[in-house]
């Protein structure tokens, strides 16, 4: 098990590689959701702003 | 086929349909990228020339080929979007940039990281990939930057695209002359990465990743797009529904 | 201007006012023309005063810091391509003439060659002699540098109409540029390098030429869509 996760010497670039393309893919999701629900929230709130004017 | 496409691209029913098939594309993406990396860190054999070190190609190639991918979906719809005015196609363009360039961000750290124990340095720039990706980032911030520079949405939609085409013109000139000058000099030798005498059990994970990363990167792309769509149709009546029945995020 | 007689007389007299006005405006505002220059011979200045001033060292980086100096002079005087006819309203005239606004933005470029790129050219060699660089290898940087900054100021013609009128348009133009000059550096610079070292050049100065008759079909449609786009 050991030598499995070692990758014969190069462990520490290999997982190193596939952690930061894990962090990537979930700041693309993330950010993705917040900049969704941030148009959302705006969206609504300049709308109730209007409704409250008219 | 064409009365579908034209359906598509009126945005109240973009909007839903992606709903539909963003969990899809997330879900079959996954699945693949979860065998890709896990036949591809255990299962496949070290390589004989790179040991274990190879198996960063299997998040550097797929970062790499969605690099290339989104700039030419960003150029062909910029290009869409000016000629027939489809505002979807700019909505999509404006989408691609940001994760097209997280992806050329992916590939690059990747690269470079694969490098380090290959060439003995972080940077190698006699490789001719590693610095076309560098350009290529160059690229993407200069029309992001553009497209944050102009709050006209529709201003910005077509200087971007202008930009996305110039630009589409010149990535084949800038690999060209990349790759003529790293010719020039004698660097470290490159090691081919795949090649056709690659052997099964190594490219089947390679091939699993490649279309795993390009069905997530499509869900991520989705998304945005929907995300671009409902700024842009802000003031549209289907968005005034759905914003006050309140149908959350979706 | 070598244009066709049968096309109407308009396309080729529009075409040379705007040159025209374009250097008459530069030759009452010296300023603009020799800043650039100054700015030019500055920053290829800087780097012997950086590296040491070694002569072979000198001789290595010579061709790179040329070259990147004109790119940055010309990267400089870019910015006000469009600048000034946006701000005094003769931009607007440009775009309701009833010529081809591609052929005038293709007469803007070519006046801004004529303003900075060939002053450029000119003074170079002194900067060159300053580097130790042989006479074979003045000609050819003469050559590349020619072509290298007629395609500049045509590729910087785009960027320049699509920041017009924009805040903080001049660092917006060198990202958007910068990417896109990289082969023309590229090759301009490792083309003098090669001839520096007795190499063969024809295949960069082919490169350039191939490039620079690109930028000129090309480029001034798209500068001619981006102001368009700027001023609507």
């Amino acid at each position: 098990m050991n030598g499995m996760f070692a990758m014969g010497g190069y462990g520490a670039y290999v997982w190193s590689c596939f952690g930061i393309t894990l962090i990537v893919l979930v700041i693309c999701v993330v950010q993705g959701r917040v900049r969704h629900n941030r148009t959302l929230k705006d969206i609504s709130a300049r709308l109730r702003a209007m409704e409250t004017k008219s | 086929m064409w009365k579908f496409i034209h359906k598509l691209a009126s945005p109240p029913h973009f909007y839903r349909f992606s709903a539909k098939i963003i969990p899809w594309f997330a879900g079959v993406g996954s699945i693949l990228v979860i065998y890709g990396t896990y036949a591809g860190l255990f299962l496949a054999p070290s390589d004989y020339q790179q040991g274990d070190a190879f198996r960063i190609i299997y998040v550097h190639v797929p970062a790499a080929y969605l690099s290339m991918m989104a700039y030419s979906i960003m150029a062909v719809s910029a290009a869409i979007g000016l000629i027939w005015r489809i505002k979807l196609s700019h909505a999509v363009a404006a989408a691609a940039a940001p994760l097209g360039a997280w992806f050329t961000f992916l590939a690059l750290v990747t690269g470079s990281v694969w490098g380090k124990p290959m060439w003995g340095t972080w940077w190698e720039w006699g490789d001719p990939r590693l610095t076309s990706e560098l350009l290529m980032l160059f690229l993407y911030i200069g029309y992001m930057a553009l497209r944050a520079a102009i709050d006209d949405t529709v201003k910005a939609d077509k200087a971007s695209a202008v930009l996305a085409l110039v630009g589409a013109v010149n990535v084949p000139i800038i690999h060209f002359s990349v790759e003529w000058w790293s010719s020039l000099h004698q660097g470290p030798t490159i090691i081919r990465e795949g090649g056709p005498a690659m052997p099964v059990e190594m490219l089947y994970p390679l091939l699993a990743m490649i279309l795993g990363f390009t069905f997530i990167f499509g869900a991520l792309l989705l998304g945005r797009v929907r995300t671009e769509v409902l700024f842009r149709e802000r003031r549209a009546r289907w968005v005034r529904e759905l914003v006050l029945t309140g149908a959350g995020p979706g | 201007m070598t244009e066709p007689d049968h096309i109407s007389p308009g396309l080729a007299r529009g075409f040379c006012a705007v040159i025209r006005r374009d250097i008459v405006l530069a030759w009452k505002r010296p300023g603009d023309v020799v800043n650039p220059l100054f700015f030019f011979a500055m920053v290829s200045s800087l780097f012997p005063l950086a590296i040491g001033p070694g002569a072979d060292e000198l001789a290595l980086t010579g061709p790179g810091v040329v070259w990147v100096a004109a790119l940055l002079a010309a990267l400089l005087s870019l910015n006000s391509l469009f600048l000034s006819d946006f701000e005094d309203g003769s931009l607007d005239q440009l775009l309701l003439s009833p010529q081809p606004l591609p052929l005038l933005a293709l007469g803007k470029a070519l006046a801004h060659w004529l303003i900075s790129g060939l002053p450029l050219v000119v003074v170079s060699p002194l900067v060159a002699i300053s580097f130790q660089m042989p006479a074979q290898t003045i000609n050819v940087m003469l050559i590349t540098l020619t072509f290298g900054t007629l395609s500049l100021s045509l590729l910087g013609s785009i960027g320049a109409a699509l920041t017009v009128g924009l805040h903080r348009g001049a660092a917006l133009l060198s990202l958007l540029i910068l990417p896109l000059a990289m082969p023309i550096l590229i090759f301009g610079a490792r083309t003098v390098a090669l001839a520096a070292a007795d190499d063969a050049v024809s295949a960069g100065i082919y490169f350039l030429a191939a490039y620079c008759m690109l930028a000129l079909t090309f480029a001034p449609f798209a500068t001619a869509a981006a102001l368009r786009i700027s001023n609507e």
